[in-house]
């Protein structure tokens, strides 16, 4: 088997007459965070139910875990966790037995399951309200249950569509500190959001979705370089004077701005701040801020579909 | 292109889940209290017809089931509308229920096929209807043994099981056909309305539907206009078209059991009664094969509804 976990060859969705995902073609290596993102009914949905079998594949092929999901789907369920949209539990079952029952489904031995579920509900924190039905859980607990009933799986890959929508900053933050200790687990994880600034964080590679097709693919520092053509800002906020000068003859800077009194912006093709530090110190200046902003999956986003400057076509098909 | 892994994976766990969802749901609770009040009632209008009556019939105990008294129908009738109204209130929102949780999708990444979930759904409440059924069947004969002080004979107690069974048999074509309606609309309202609906068409409508429609089939010819009676053509299409109405079927099939009496279900000429000792009772045998078609019939009506379910459930997306 290669290292790719998952592989698609212009994989194809039609309903009917309209395509929903349109002849992408992507790879997914062990152990990495892959973002599906885009807007919704781009079509990222519809990528994820055709690896997991749940809905049939009109064109080209895809393997997960070297199985062909349309044709043994089970192989391919047993080793992905699946967290959906919106996940949704039994409300008159607890926490505990909701978990009990996937189990079951999944075919684990009685004597492994208890265990398989304490430990599960621990990692996401969900151990005091275990026995607690899931008709009170807010959607920050059900979607952290749902990544318990992924973690209590053993999945190999975990697919996660839109997992942070609709949480508070809060639980996102603590949602993608979980999704990291996935990653650190060795799971590789696929993400689907149209939330592009959170997932930034996450993900080491990302694939942009509009209508149907793949428009982008690869991690955000290349998509950076290939759309925004370098883009590193250093922010400064230092007294002194004739910084503006001499934060310019930088190697590698390539614009100074002015963005307030004693803050300067520099735009460059790498990250120079160790050289705008010593350039402010050495002129006698006082260094309070420095920070670094990589290029934003936003700014890209924004940037790619500006520079294609087509009527943006983004069909709602969810 | 063929699947691979069997289809019975997790089919003991869905039908556990479910049947300890049902057993312990408010809905059980009102089926419960239905099929009490139904055998108090039977029972109630049952006892003093059979008391005033028939102290030398053989087969006095199968007249607490047929018996009916003043404006009380008999405990047969009411089984004929409880049975369909417990099975729809099972599973009309068997599938989309799960849809409507979102708990559908999440469900079916688990290693199991959607034959599973259908198949356990259906096991389930055909499981709880079953016991209810038994439930009543057992109050009925133990609160007539009590009342009646009559002990009933094997043979009795035997035609009272075949009728539990094809009870149960009943109870499976209306929730198949619940199901069936819950894998097509997507609001449980809907799903029940239109079960609801086409219960009332074949229980109250269909019955006098059939007559005109069998006599435009086949106008009464000469012979039967001379007489003033029905042409047989025309009996029996009425006959056959009722006959697609299950409640029709297993109304035969009771006739059948709890009046051993029964020679014949359909029209029957009087030369072929040539013989017969009119009144006389049937052995059991003889009973069942008269209820043989329609049992088979009731049966293979809830497979057909189930496989109409089960290629729709399998076409449908997921998604929401």
């Amino acid at each position: 088997m290669s290292a790719h976990v998952i592989a698609a060859r212009d994989l194809t969705k039609r309903y009917g007459g309209a395509i929903a995902v349109n002849g992408i073609s992507f790879a997914v290596e062990k152990g990495e965070i892959f973002g599906l993102l885009g807007p919704n009914g781009a079509g990222k949905t519809t990528t994820i139910l055709m690896m997991l079998g749940l809905t049939e594949v009109s064109g080209g092929e895809i393997r997960v875990l070297g199985h062909d999901p349309a044709r043994d789907p089970l192989a391919v369920k047993r080793r992905v966790g699946y967290l959906p949209d919106t996940v949704g539990f039994y409300d008159n079952l607890t926490a505990r037995e909701n978990l009990a029952y996937t189990a079951r489904l999944i075919g684990f031995p009685p004597a492994d399951r208890r265990e398989r579920i304490e430990d599960a509900l621990a990692r996401v924190r969900l151990t005091e309200v275990a026995d607690k039905r899931v008709a009170t859980f807010s959607r920050g607990m059900r979607q952290r249950l749902g990544l318990a009933e992924i973690l209590m799986k053993g999945a190999e890959i975990a697919i996660l569509d839109e997992p942070t929508s609709g949480l508070d900053p809060q639980s996102t933050d603590e949602f993608l500190q979980m999704i990291r200790a996935l990653k650190a687990e060795g799971v590789t994880v696929l993400l689907s959001s149209h939330l592009l600034d959170r997932v930034q964080r996450v993900c080491d590679r990302v694939a942009l979705f509009q209508s149907g097709r793949i428009a982008l693919m690869g991690s955000v520092a290349e998509l950076g370089r290939e759309v925004l053509g370098g883009g590193f800002a250093v922010e400064i906020e230092a007294e002194g004077a004739g910084l503006e000068l001499r934060l310019g003859g930088i190697e590698g800077v390539s614009r100074v701005e002015r963005i307030g009194p004693d803050r300067y912006r520099l735009l460059a093709g790498r990250d120079v701040r160790p050289e705008a530090a010593r350039a402010v110190v050495n002129g006698g200046g006082q260094l309070r801020r420095l920070s670094v902003e990589g290029p934003s999956l936003e700014a890209i986003y924004a940037g790619f579909f500006q520079r294609q400057s087509e009527p943006g076509e983004v069909r709602d098909a969810a | 292109m063929r699947r691979e892994g069997s289809p019975w994976r997790g089919l003991s766990a869905v039908t556990m889940k479910e049947l300890a969802d049902h057993l312990s749901s408010a809905r059980m609770r009102v089926l419960e209290l239905l099929v009490l009040l139904t055998a108090l009632a039977a029972l109630y209008g049952a006892i003093r017809q059979v008391r005033d009556t028939t102290a030398e019939d053989p087969f006095v105990f199968l007249r607490l089931f047929t018996s009916a008294s003043g404006q009380l129908p008999s405990f047969m009738s009411i089984l004929g509308f409880l049975i369909p109204l417990m099975a729809i209130g099972l599973g009309f929102d068997a599938i989309n229920g799960e849809y409507n949780r979102r708990t559908l999708s999440r469900i079916l990444a688990q290693p199991i096929y959607r034959d599973a979930l259908l198949l356990g759904k259906f096991l389930a409440g055909l499981i709880t209807l079953a016991i209810s059924l038994s439930g009543l069947w057992l109050l009925v004969i133990g609160l007539g043994l009590i009342m009646l002080g009559v002990p009933p004979g094997t043979e009795e107690i035997a035609r009272a099981l075949a009728v539990l069974v094809i009870a149960i048999a009943y109870a499976g074509v209306w929730l198949a056909a619940a199901m069936l309606f819950s894998v097509v609309f997507r609001s449980p309202a809907t799903a029940a309305l239109t079960t609801l609906g086409i219960w009332l068409f074949l229980a109250v409508l269909w019955p006098l539907l059939a007559p005109a429609i069998a006599s435009a089939i086949a106008p009464p010819d000469l012979r039967a206009m001379l007489t003033g009676q029905p042409g047989i053509a025309m009996l029996e299409w009425q006959q056959a078209l009722l006959r697609l109405s299950p409640s029709q079927l297993f109304t035969e099939a009771m006739v059948a059991l709890f009046n051993p009496s029964t020679r014949a279900l359909g029209t029957i000429f009087l030369s072929q009664l040539h013989g017969a000792v009119i009144g006389a009772p049937l052995p059991l045998g003889q009973s069942l094969l008269i209820a043989w078609p329609q049992t088979v019939g009731l049966v293979a009506a809830s497979i057909v509804l189930f496989v109409i379910g089960y290629v729709c459930f399998q076409r449908q997306e997921v998604r929401a």
